[in-house]
């Protein structure tokens, strides 16, 4: 049938173009236009001047995109600090240890939390947290550990709330469903065989974890984590509740510092100038071009993985 | 040690339950009628609702809905179905799946350098399209799994029987993996509907209800940024009641795709008896 030749060929051809859209015309896209609307900042700073200058003056038009990036990466490393291990924990959990009947309600209390908005963690944790880092936590750990030499600056300064510390920690609470779910899959990939080997040899249930699970699964766990801290790079509304917005590259966990998330949410709408808002176009690009780098890493961690290991 | 792994999993739900807890507790209490009703007060004064940020939020999350659900379809199902042998598209598809992860920011703006700035001030159209570039990598990512899902056999059955490729898409495919599909509609417009930064400096804010998707159109979660960033208790308390009707209508979404996943995989128990 001649008019059936033409629809198979319409459809192959009107898919494949939207397919095409999606994974190449999309992204580049994106890239060209950041590019395009950064041109003016970067030939004003150019790269290097631009990635390490803590300035950040609108009057006089200088611009130096050095306190956003230390602070997007500070926040995000602390962040994956205290998630992976606890993700991981969870994720031990739920596949090995819980029973039953339990696995279903932790893997829904879990999935509920990657539910909530971004901007329902910022409000709650810039209402409720803050206060409470200010007043009680923070006073304390202060208390604690200020008298240690080292360690002892980075518990400086006056807690206010809104600070490093308390951003990290709800962003942290936010990247654990995510960083749980994608080690908890990468656990299920695990051959029973090789686990129950494991324990006919007389392994404990932690020696199983420990030497087989965790092992097998290696790559799939790093790359897991490098997925979650892209998310977390990219994490805009909670993180303008908590960061406190003060351009400089924070020495302590108490001091309140700014991202590049931050700092175009906040300012976006204030740049006066074409040079201000081409600088914010550039930190948009830097923001673009980083987290771009790291998933593709992440993805290619993970493929490793699924590719060793699947037969 | 396995000890601390059960710690990890109290510590996760020992945050949820205390956010989840202050937000159902706050919201509630601050929910009224008036909420619906009527659209924004001054700032000090008492009065005032959050009409016109239901309805804004309402029209923007559908017009993104009604763009990127097709052409995340279209890319889903030529991956499924036409790309899977070939290396260009595989890289295609893995890139859609990097884009799931990109953060919303940067698409606000895109939005705001292509629709913002042509047109001359802030508008609604630019907030749908934002939120459309971000709602096209899930769909056509989750389209993708549940096309992959439908067993060959299916297909070969049809083309034993003599049906074009589109057929086969049209009536076989498709319909097959018509549940698994719609589970993936809803959980991109609940992850679309919590959506805020790509909404900040493209359709704005807006205090009166408006129907024009050229002009500033209010939305929930905007408007949440803004009162609760704000020194009015007033605010604050309809922040809160806000909150508390996006993450119920979020839930609810969650929960209905749930329910769609097991009835079907509840149907395919039945049949095999």
């Amino acid at each position: 049938m001649k008019g059936s030749f033409w629809i198979e060929r319409f459809t192959k051809f009107f898919l494949g173009f939207w397919a095409v859209f999606a994974g190449l015309i999309f992204p580049l896209v994106i890239f060209l236009i950041l590019l395009y609307e950064s041109r003016l900042a970067i030939q004003h700073f150019g790269v290097i001047k631009f990635l390490t200058s803590s300035a950040w003056d609108p009057v006089k038009q200088n611009f130096g995109a050095l306190p956003m990036i230390a602070g997007t990466l500070i926040s995000t490393f602390i962040a994956m600090l205290i998630a992976a291990p606890i993700s991981i924990g969870i994720a031990i959990f739920i596949t090995e240890l819980a029973p039953s009947w339990m696995k279903g309600v932790i893997v829904s209390a879990v999935e509920l939390l990657a539910a909530i908005p971004s901007i329902i963690y910022g409000m709650w944790g810039f209402l409720i947290l803050a206060q409470d880092m200010r007043f009680k936590v923070e006073p304390l750990l202060q208390k604690i550990f200020a008298p240690i030499p080292i360690i002892g600056k980075l518990f400086s300064g006056t807690p206010t709330g809104v600070d490093v510390l308390t951003t990290s920690l709800v962003l942290s609470i936010m990247i654990i469903p995510f960083m749980a779910s994608v080690v908890k899959d990468a656990f299920n990939l695990v051959p029973s065989v090789m686990k129950e080997s494991a324990y006919g040899l007389g392994a404990t249930k932690w020696e199983v974890i420990k030497d087989v699970v965790i092992p097998y699964t290696s790559s799939g766990i790093a790359g897991g984590l490098i997925l979650s801290t892209g998310r977390a790079l990219g994490e805009t509304m909670a993180v303008t509740f908590l960061a406190g917005n003060v351009t400089h590259v924070p020495t302590s966990l108490f001091q309140p510092f700014t991202t590049i998330t931050v700092a175009l949410a906040n300012q976006f709408t204030e740049a006066d100038t074409p040079l201000y808002l081409s600088s914010l176009f550039y930190l948009s690009l830097i923001l673009f071009v980083i987290s771009f780098a790291l998933l593709i890493l992440a993805k290619l961690m993970v493929l490793r993985l699924e590719k060793r290991w699947k037969t | 040690m396995l000890f601390v792994s059960f710690l990890g999993a109290v510590y996760g739900l020992f945050w949820l339950f205390w956010i989840l807890g202050t937000l159902f507790i706050n919201g509630f209490k601050y929910i009224n009628l008036q909420l619906f009703l009527q659209d924004s007060g001054p700032p000090g004064l008492n009065i005032g609702g959050l009409r016109q940020a239901f309805v804004g939020h309402f029209i923007i999350t559908v017009l993104a809905t009604l763009i990127g659900v097709p052409i995340g379809l279209f890319a889903g199902i030529y991956f499924a179905e036409y790309g899977r042998n070939s290396r260009f598209f595989q890289v295609l598809r893995n890139t859609t799946d990097i884009m799931v992860s990109t953060p919303s920011i940067i698409m606000g703006a895109v939005m705001y350098a292509i629709l913002v700035v042509p047109l001359r001030h802030f508008n609604a159209l630019a907030g749908s399209m934002a939120l459309a570039m971000l709602m096209i990598p899930v769909i056509s990512v989750t389209t993708y799994e549940m096309l992959k899902l439908v067993p060959f056999t299916l297909r070969e059955a049809a083309y034993a029987l003599g049906a074009y490729k589109w057929q086969i898409i049209k009536d076989i495919v498709l319909r097959a993996a018509k549940v698994g599909i719609l589970t993936g509609i809803i959980l991109g417009v609940a992850r679309i509907s919590g959506e805020t930064a790509p909404l900040l400096f493209t359709s704005f804010n807006n205090q009166y209800l408006s129907f024009d998707i050229l002009k500033p159109m209010s939305s929930l979660t905007v408007t949440i940024f803004d009162y609760a960033m704000s020194p009015y208790k007033y605010w604050h308390n309809q922040a809160w009641a806000a909150s508390f009707c996006l993450t119920f209508f979020i839930l609810i979404c969650s929960l209905i795709a749930k329910a769609l996943l097991h009835q079907k995989s509840l149907k395919l128990f039945k049949k095999k008896r």
